[in-house]
C-alpha cells in the first residue's frame, strides 16, 4: 500500500466516527421529551446512536468537543402510525405504485419489505418534515391487501432499518372493500364479512391440522393461511380500514368472534360508536384530519382525534394513503389540524410520537426522548404545528439524515 | 318544515335582490360597527385597534378607533382581540358538483358551468366556513376547453342566479376554462400529443375569427352566418371580455400558453403552474397573472413532480401577480388560509400571501373595484378571525357577504359545516344554515 493510500484509508477511518456522530449534543429553547414535561433551555446528549442524557442545560454534563446543534424546539422524531409511503411513490405511475395488488381480494401473504423503495423521493419528502419512523405497507382497497412493517427513514435500502418486518395485516371493510357488482367479489358488505370469516375459519382449520396431524399427513405449507394463523394467534393485529359506523361495528363483531387483535384505521364515523370501540379495547388510527370529506368520509370531522381522546380510546395519527394530489400528506401538517381542532398541542405531539410508538409496540426503542432510547429527533425553528415554522434537521439513530429547511 | 319554508324564502330573497338592483334597499338601514379588532384591510397597513362600519351591503368606513365614528343607531359588535380580514377570493374551485364539457369533443366553449351547479351542496357552507366570499367555479381540466366558468358571491341563496356575480350589463360574470399538458390528452377526438393540443386550440380560434369576419361582412342580415354558441363564446375570449383560466403545469406548457396568447390575443391567467419557479421570470415579463396552488407534497402525476412550496415566493420575487386557489376538492375551502401560511413558510412575504388570498384574486377576476380589500364603498365581504390569519390555531368565527352574516361558528348548524360530523355530508335543505333554526334538516 502506498503512503498516499494509507493516508486516505486513515482519513476514512478518522472520518467514520464523525459520520455516524458518535457524540452529538442537541440544544433546544424548549425540549419536548413527551415522556415528561417540556424542558426550557434543554439539552439532549447522543452517544453511539442512543440518547445518553436529557435535561435542562444547567443539569446535564455536556461532553467537550462534541458536535452541537441547536433549535427553538426539539421533539422526538415523528412516528407515522400509518402510511403507504415507500410502496407508494411520488410519480403515481404504474411502476411506482405497489401499495395495492388487485388480482385477488384476500392476499395477506404479501410482505411490505418486498415492495418498499427506500430511495423514493416521497421518503425523502416526509423525512424532511421530521418523520423518522413510518408504519407503512399495503394500502386500503381490497378485503385483505397484505402486510405492513415499521421502518426507520434511514439509509438507502430497507435492510437494517426495519424495526418490525411484519407489523400488521391490512384489511378494508365497507365501500373501500366492495367492488362493483359484476366484477370480482365481494360485491356487498355482507359478502365481504362472509369471505373474511371463511378465510379465518380456513386458517383455524389449517392450524388445527398442523398441530394435530401426523407429520406425514400435515397440510402443505400455505403462505396465505400461515399469515392468517399469525392473525388468529394475535401476533399480527388486523388493521381494518373502515369508515361507516355500521361497518365499524361489523369489524368489532369479527374481532369478537375470532378473538383477534385489531386496530381500526380511518374510522370516520367512530365518534358515533365510541362506547363500543372503548369496550372492545381497540385502538384507532383516525384518518388524516384533512382527508377529503367525500364518499364514506362525508360525515368526517376534523375533531375526530379530539373526540377519541375524550372517549378514552387509545389512538395515534397518520398521514394515510392518497391516490392523487398530494401524493403523500405531511404528518406534522395533519397533526397541526388535529391539535387546533380540539386535541391541543401536547396531546397531538404525543399522537405522532410516543402514542404512535406504543400503538406499534416499538415504544421500547422510539417515541420519546429518554436515556437509552434511539436518538431520533426533529428540530424546529418554532411551534412545530404552525405552518409558518420550519423543520430544520432530522436525526435518526444519532445521524443527521436531513438538514433541508422545510 | 324548513323544506316548505324554502320556497317562500327563496321568493323573498329574489325580491330583495331585485330591490337592490332597482334602488335603495330597505335593508340598507342595517348599519353595523365592528369595534376593537385588529383590521387587516389589505389596501393599507394593519390597524391595531380598528373600527369597521358596514352600511347595508357596503363598507362605509374603516380605520382606527377614535378616527372612525360609530354611527348613531348602529348595531355595535365588540370584536376586541379578534382579527378582521377581507372575505377570501378563491380564483379556482369546483364547488357544487360543477360540470362542464362531456367526452364528445376536447373543445366545448358553449358549455356553461352555471347550468350544472348544485347550489344546495354542502360545499357552499364549507366554503363560507373557510371565509371564502367570492369564488370562480370552474369545470374540470380533462379538456382543452371545458367551458365557461362562473364567478359567485357566497351569499345565502337557493339559485345560481342569486349567487352569480353580474357584470355592469347584467350578464353573469365568468371566464373560459382551458387546459394543456397531460390531463386533456386522450383517445380521439381528443389530442394525443402536446403539439396536437396546441394545433386544435389554434384551429378553434382561427375558425372563430373567420366567423366574425363573416358576421362583419354580411350587410344583408339574411346572409349572416347562423348563431354558433361556441364561436360566440370564443369571440368574447378574443375580445377580452371573457378571461381564459388556463390549467397548466410544466414549464414548456406554460410557455405554450404564452405563445398562443401572443398569437391570438386573448387575456389569460395561468392556473396551478407546478413548475412556476422554473419560468418565474418569463411569467413576470409576460405580465400574466398566476393563480397558484400549493399542495403538501409534489407528484401524484408526472407534470407535478417538481411542484415546490417555494413557487409562490419565486413568483413574488420575479414580480409576477400571484393569487392562491383551493382547487376545492383538491384542497379544502375551509382551510384556504392555511395555504397562505404555507406560502410564507416557503419564503413569500406575509403581505404577499395575504394579498394572494384576497385582492390579487379580485384583480384576476376583474372584481377589484368591489371585493378583495376593506375600503369604503366596496362590498361588505369580510371574515372575523379568532387570531392571526396565518396561525393554524386561528378559527374563522364569522363570514359576512354584502353585509349579511352567512357563517357564524357560534351557531351549531354552522359549526357542523366548519368541523364536519354527523350530517355534514347531507345537502342543505333550505338556507337555514345561518338562522336560528334546525340543523339544516
Amino acid at each position: 500500500m502506498t503512503g498516499r493510500r494509507l493516508a486516505l484509508a486513515a482519513a476514512v477511518l478518522l472520518a467514520a466516527p464523525t459520520a455516524v456522530a458518535a457524540t452529538l449534543v442537541v440544544r433546544g429553547e424548549t425540549v419536548y421529551p413527551v415522556s415528561g414535561p417540556p424542558i426550557a433551555d434543554g439539552v439532549v446528549v447522543v452517544e453511539d446512536g442512543k440518547i445518553a442524557a436529557v435535561g435542562p442545560a444547567a443539569a446535564v454534563t455536556v461532553p467537550a468537543g462534541a458536535e452541537e446543534l441547536s433549535a427553538a424546539v426539539v421533539t422526538p422524531g415523528l412516528v407515522d402510525a400509518h402510511t403507504t409511503v415507500g410502496l407508494t411513490g411520488l410519480l403515481n405511475q404504474a411502476h411506482d405504485q405497489d401499495q395495492l395488488e388487485r388480482s385477488e381480494p384476500v392476499q395477506p401473504e404479501l410482505r411490505a419489505i418486498d415492495a418498499y423503495n427506500a430511495r423514493d423521493p416521497l421518503v425523502d419528502w416526509v423525512r424532511d418534515f421530521g418523520v423518522t419512523t413510518v408504519h407503512t405497507g399495503h394500502g386500503p382497497g381490497e378485503l385483505v391487501s397484505g402486510q405492513t412493517m415499521v421502518v426507520k427513514l434511514r439509509g438507502d435500502e430497507v435492510g437494517d432499518n426495519v424495526l418490525v418486518p411484519a407489523a400488521m395485516v391490512a384489511a378494508s371493510l365497507g365501500e373501500t372493500a366492495v367492488h362493483e357488482e359484476g366484477s370480482k367479489p365481494p360485491g356487498t358488505r355482507a359478502k365481504a364479512i362472509a369471505m373474511l370469516r371463511s378465510q379465518l375459519l380456513a386458517a383455524r382449520e389449517y392450524h388445527r391440522k398442523l398441530e394435530t396431524a401426523e407429520p406425514d399427513k400435515r397440510p402443505a405449507r400455505d403462505l396465505r393461511l400461515e399469515t392468517l394463523v399469525r392473525v388468529l394467534d394475535g401476533e399480527l393485529p388486523l388493521l381494518v380500514t373502515v369508515h361507516r359506523h355500521h361497518d365499524i361495528l361489523s369489524a368489532l363483531r369479527l374481532r369478537e368472534e375470532f378473538g383477534l387483535r385489531m386496530v381500526l384505521d380511518g374510522a370516520a364515523e367512530a365518534y358515533l360508536v365510541t362506547d363500543e370501540i372503548r369496550a372492545a379495547g381497540v385502538p384507532v388510527v383516525p384518518h388524516p384530519p384533512m382527508a377529503r370529506a367525500v364518499g364514506e368520509l362525508e360525515n368526517a370531522t376534523m375533531e375526530l382525534a379530539s373526540r377519541l381522546a375524550e372517549a378514552g380510546i387509545p389512538f395515534a395519527l397518520q398521514s394515510g394513503f392518497e391516490s392523487y394530489v398530494p401524493k403523500v400528506r405531511v404528518l406534522p401538517f395533519e397533526a397541526a389540524i388535529a391539535a387546533a381542532h380540539g386535541l391541543g398541542f401536547e396531546r397531538a405531539l404525543a399522537a405522532v410520537t410516543l402514542d404512535a410508538a406504543r400503538l406499534l409496540a416499538v415504544d421500547d426503542r422510539i417515541g420519546s426522548l429518554e436515556p437509552g432510547k434511539d436518538a431520533d429527533l426533529a428540530l424546529w425553528d418554532g411551534d412545530p404545528f404552525e405552518y409558518t415554522s420550519h423543520e430544520i434537521a432530522t436525526i435518526v439513530d444519532g445521524v443527521v439524515v436531513s438538514r433541508t429547511v422545510r | 318544515m324548513p323544506r316548505r319554508l324554502a320556497a317562500p324564502s327563496a321568493a323573498l330573497a329574489a325580491l330583495v335582490s331585485l330591490t337592490v338592483a332597482a334602488g335603495p334597499d330597505p335593508a340598507a338601514a342595517d348599519v353595523h360597527a365592528f369595534v376593537g379588532a385588529r383590521i387587516v384591510p389589505i389596501a393599507g397597513p394593519e390597524i391595531a385597534d380598528g373600527v369597521l362600519v358596514v352600511d347595508g351591503a357596503r363598507i362605509a368606513a374603516v380605520g382606527a378607533r377614535g378616527e372612525v365614528a360609530v354611527p348613531a343607531g348602529a348595531e355595535v359588535h365588540d370584536v376586541a382581540g379578534k382579527v378582521i380580514l377581507p372575505g377570501l377570493v378563491d380564483t379556482h374551485s369546483h364547488l357544487g358538483d360543477v360540470e362542464g364539457a362531456d367526452r364528445s369533443d376536447p373543445i366545448q366553449p358553449e358549455v356553461r358551468a352555471l347550468d350544472s351547479i348544485d347550489v344546495r351542496s354542502s360545499d357552499f357552507q364549507r366554503a363560507q366556513a373557510g371565509g371564502v366570499t367570492t369564488v370562480n367555479v370552474m369545470p374540470g381540466s380533462g379538456y382543452l376547453m371545458s367551458g365557461q366558468t362562473v364567478y359567485l358571491k357566497l351569499r345565502d341563496a337557493d339559485t345560481i342566479e342569486e349567487l352569480a356575480v353580474r357584470r355592469a350589463d347584467g350578464s353573469i360574470a365568468g371566464g373560459m376554462k382551458m387546459a394543456n399538458g397531460t390531463n386533456s390528452r386522450r383517445d380521439p377526438p381528443f389530442p394525443g400529443t402536446r403539439a396536437k393540443s396546441a394545433a386544435l386550440v389554434r384551429e378553434a380560434f382561427v375558425e372563430a375569427q373567420e366567423y366574425r369576419r363573416k358576421l362583419d361582412a354580411a350587410e344583408d342580415p339574411a346572409k349572416r352566418p347562423e348563431r354558433d354558441l361556441g364561436k360566440e363564446a370564443l369571440l368574447e375570449v378574443l375580445d377580452g371580455t371573457r378571461l381564459v383560466h388556463h390549467h397548466t403545469h410544466r414549464h414548456d406548457d406554460v410557455m405554450t400558453v404564452l405563445r398562443l396568447r401572443d398569437e391570438l390575443g386573448f387575456r389569460v391567467v395561468l392556473h396551478h403552474v407546478s413548475d412556476a419557479a422554473k419560468v418565474a421570470d418569463e411569467i413576470a415579463a409576460a405580465v400574466v397573472p398566476v393563480s397558484l396552488i400549493l399542495v403538501d407534497s409534489p407528484g401524484g402525476k408526472l407534470e407535478a413532480r417538481d411542484l415546490l412550496l417555494e413557487n409562490a415566493a419565486a413568483l413574488e420575487r420575479a414580480g409576477a401577480t400571484v393569487a392562491l386557489h383551493t382547487d376545492d376538492w383538491i384542497t379544502d375551502s375551509r382551510l384556504f388560509l392555511r395555504m397562505a401560511a404555507l406560502a410564507v413558510r416557503a419564503g413569500m412575504s406575509r403581505q404577499g400571501a395575504l394579498e394572494a388570498v384576497t385582492i390579487r384574486g379580485a384583480e384576476i377576476l376583474d372584481l377589484a373595484d368591489r371585493v378583495g380589500s376593506l375600503e369604503p364603498g366596496k362590498d361588505a365581504d369580510f371574515v372575523v378571525l379568532s387570531g392571526d390569519p396565518l396561525s393554524v390555531w386561528t378559527e374563522v368565527l364569522e363570514t359576512w357577504v354584502e353585509g349579511e352574516k352567512v357563517f357564524d361558528r357560534a351557531r351549531a348548524p354552522d359549526r357542523l359545516w366548519a368541523e364536519g360530523g354527523w350530517g355534514a355530508g347531507d345537502p342543505r335543505h333550505g338556507h337555514v344554515a345561518c338562522f336560528d333554526g334546525e340543523a339544516g334538516r
